[in-house]
């Protein structure tokens, strides 16, 4: 028992972890570590704190505390208390949402946006059901048809233009196999196809509305434009301004970089001018000038006008950010997609475009929250969005001299939405974050 | 720059296709609604009420020229309308009346090829400034600083009267009245200055209106009315008459609740008469029906009735008569005979 006397210590099991010491773990160890670290540091943590709570405390009575939520006036307001009179936003909420649709039709807006999310679903998730995209495609005309009413023959004309013209694509170029070149084939049917959609729309759609609607009348009470306003005219302006301006810009981003000198024209001049050219005038071009150019008695619509335009703006812009992306990607892959045998379509679908949007997201999402702010230049050419509402209920006796409440309240619309999407372009990227860096 | 070019060519535009709009009557009563251009918002002039229809001074002028026209005071359709788009608009033919606060002057009248057809409201640049600077007279604004809208002719008419009267001035340049208030509430300016009806109706919005005045001078003419594109008599006609009518109905007591007992009772006055469609063919010459001016008036009353409601003494505005009270009573506000 000798060698047992000889070991002053020995241990019988593993001591517990103990927790670490206050300093250096738990809340306080993070603050020490994040926010004390040094006097500098700390003054500014201090400095910081200070702000935000005078800042606070300016704004948490104003904003919550004094607030008066019913008031049928801004004097009514100051009588009950002297915080932000949102009474104003509780009495014209619904105007900044829907400007002056009719009470009755609001369900439709409603519902075509609650359709829109069901539309984007598959384009922003990859776990959603592919089937959905034929949803997607039929999206843009079933949510025109649910605003601005009237028969629905009319969308479904649309429609069936463009399946005479996909239908020209798919089936001509078998009919004349062998006869032709398959490349100049595709071209030709190309051609038919664009021609044979654009003479149905325009001589065509209104006589097949007309006999089906003869047949059966389904239709819905029609809106004119004028009462389109509010949150509904920016994203209308905005979702159809994003919607268009991706694929008009790869589009154009390719056709820049095509080794055809006429289309390269064609899209660097489309690219220029539009890119030359501030936004505000496009709009007064929209609403003014394009009724000396249209035929006398032509009626076309002005909120189309001012997507068409939009969309053009931003197509060039989202152009040329998709340029970025493609000059961003190794010659090697180009290379590649070439020596595996694909052509030109294969390549870009498979191989090229995939990689250069993603490395084009942060630029491409930019666009898109410029171009959803930008939806408030509108106001210029007289068209109700929630800016411009602000000056007509700014005008009501009941309301005149209210200032941030309204303009807060815009502000935080905006900020959810281009919030929204900024996330949503950092959850993508880390998605499709594979084998890099 | 580029915007005003842009205007420039517009406006050249439309000057080479006025000549294609002229039946505007004829379109109108086609189209079976008035387009009319009203200003985006202005206190007690234009704005929307809470269930989004327009109201205001000006709006119900536009829709008593709608009822005089169709019966219907709401067979109309409102293009709000900026200081920038106004002139383009009216031009174009995207609207067939402008009544929006628009000041008449010469170069409007014969340089842009308009129509002004008639006052509906006389105003003036006037001055506010809180009370506890002392000031009294504007004669004694020498040094001040001046808020002033860009753009407009108040400021031109600011800088001449400074000149005349040997005094200097730091401006102060603002984009629109609500930055105005700001600007003046915050005291970036000592002074600000616009129409004479702009600054009450701004005063009116203030915790403390008593606080501030509104000093005595008026330092140039601002008489506001309607105007449609040279060369429309016929419709020209018919805007100019029915603001004619409502001034005249308030002259012989005519008022929205009276209108229809006039008319059917048998008045002595003949002028009344005339005027209700009672007796001679006036409705006929200006192409409407005999009783358009009754429609025009039940929509809001006469002159004096509209001017009350919206920015009479009793409304947040609270503009007195002044000027615009009729000339039997010490106004400016005179009407052609209706005969």
């Amino acid at each position: 028992m000798a060698g047992e006397k000889s070991v002053a210590f020995v241990a019988e099991r593993q001591i517990p972890p103990s927790p670490p010491p206050v300093k250096t773990g738990g809340a306080l160890g993070w603050a020490r570590d994040n926010l004390f670290s040094g006097v500098f540091n700390t003054v500014a943590t201090l400095l910081s704190l200070a702000f935000v709570a005078y800042i606070l405390a300016m704004v948490v009575p104003w904003l919550f505390l004094d607030s008066v939520w019913n008031a049928s006036s801004l004097q009514g307001c100051r009588e009950v208390d002297d915080g932000a009179c949102l009474a104003v936003i509780n009495e014209r909420f619904l105007q900044f949402v829907f400007g002056f649709y009719p009470e009755e039709l609001r369900w439709r807006p409603i519902l075509a946006f609650v359709l829109l999310f069901v539309a984007i679903w598959p384009a922003l998730f990859s776990s959603a059901p592919r089937k959905l995209l034929i949803f997607s495609a039929l999206y843009p005309l079933l949510a025109y048809w649910l605003i601005w009413g009237g028969s629905l023959w009319g969308p479904v004309g649309a429609v069936v233009g463009l399946a005479i013209g996909w239908a020209c694509i798919r089936f001509l170029p078998p009919l004349v196999r062998g006869r032709l070149d398959e490349g100049l084939a595709f071209l030709a049917a190309v051609g038919a196809g664009i021609l044979a959609t654009a003479l149905w729309w325009l001589f065509c759609v209104t006589a097949f509305e007309d006999a089906l609607g003869a047949v059966l009348a389904i239709g819905l009470e029609p809106v004119e434009s004028a009462r389109l306003g509010g949150f509904l005219l920016s994203t209308i302006i905005g979702v159809s301004g994003i919607a268009g301006s991706l694929p008009i810009g790869i589009v154009l981003a390719l056709g820049r970089q095509s080794n055809l000198i006429l289309i390269k024209a064609v899209c660097v001049g489309f690219i220029e001018f539009i890119r030359g050219v501030p936004l505000i005038t496009l709009l007064f071009v929209a609403w003014l000038l394009l009724s000396y150019f249209l035929p006398p008695g032509t009626e076309f619509d002005l909120i189309l006008r001012v997507v068409i335009m939009v969309t053009a703006f931003a197509s060039a812009y989202m152009a040329e950010v998709i340029r970025g992306g493609l000059a961003g990607l190794p010659r090697g892959q180009y290379e590649a997609a070439d020596s595996l045998g694909l052509d030109y379509w294969k390549s870009m679908r498979l191989i090229i475009l995939p990689q250069a949007l993603k490395i084009s997201i942060p630029g491409i999402v930019n666009t898109f929250i410029g171009l959803f702010k930008d939806t408030t230049l509108v106001i210029i050419i007289g068209l109700l969005d929630p800016v411009g509402l602000l000056q007509p209920i700014r005008a009501d006796q009941n309301w005149n001299g209210i200032v941030w409440e309204l303009y807060g309240f815009i502000a935080l619309f905006f900020f959810i939405f281009c919030f929204a999407m900024s996330r949503y372009s950092m959850y993508l990227e880390r998605n499709l974050d594979v084998g890099h860096r | 720059m580029r915007l005003k070019t842009t205007l420039v060519a517009a406006a050249a535009a439309a000057a080479f296709s006025v000549g294609a709009h002229g039946a505007t009557l004829d379109d109108v009563k086609a189209k079976g609604f008035i387009q009319c251009g009203v200003s985006t918002g202005l206190a007690g002039f234009a704005f929307t009420d809470s269930d989004g229809n327009w109201d205001g001074f000006d709006v119900v002028f536009c829709r008593a020229t709608a009822a005089a026209v169709f019966g219907d005071p709401n067979a109309i359709k409102f293009t709000p309308t900026t200081g920038k788009t106004r002139f383009t608009a009216l031009a174009s033919g995207e609207i067939d009346v402008l009544y929006r606060n628009t000041t008449w002057t010469l170069s409007r009248d014969v340089d842009l090829k308009f129509s002004f057809l008639g006052v509906n409201y006389y105003d003036g640049q006037g001055f506010m400034i809180r009370k506890d600077m002392g000031v009294s007279s504007a004669s004694e604004l020498d040094g001040a600083t001046v808020c002033i809208q860009t753009g407009t002719t108040t400021e031109l008419n600011l800088a001449d009267f400074f000149r005349a009267n040997n005094m200097s001035y730091e401006p102060v340049p603002i984009e629109t009245n609500a930055e105005a208030q700001q600007k003046y509430l915050a005291n970036a300016c000592d002074v600000y200055t616009t129409d004479a009806s702009g600054l009450a109706a701004t005063r009116a919005t203030f915790e403390n209106p008593a606080d501030h005045i509104i000093l005595p001078e008026i330092i140039s003419k601002e008489p506001l009315g309607p105007l449609v594109r040279h060369g429309d008599n016929a419709w020209g006609d018919i805007v100019r008459w029915v603001l004619n009518a409502l001034i005249i109905a308030e002259e012989k007591g005519i008022t929205a609740a009276n209108v229809d007992s006039m008319a059917s009772a048998d008045t002595k006055d003949p002028e009344i008469k005339r005027l209700l469609g009672v007796e001679g063919n006036y409705g006929e010459m200006l192409g409407l029906s005999s009783d358009w001016a009754v429609h025009a008036i039940k929509t809001g009353g006469n002159y004096g009735e509209i001017f009350e409601k919206h920015i009479g003494e009793n409304t947040a505005i609270g503009l007195a008569r002044g000027l615009n009270q009729l000339w039997t009573k010490g106004g400016i506000l005179y009407a052609p005979p209706f005969r």
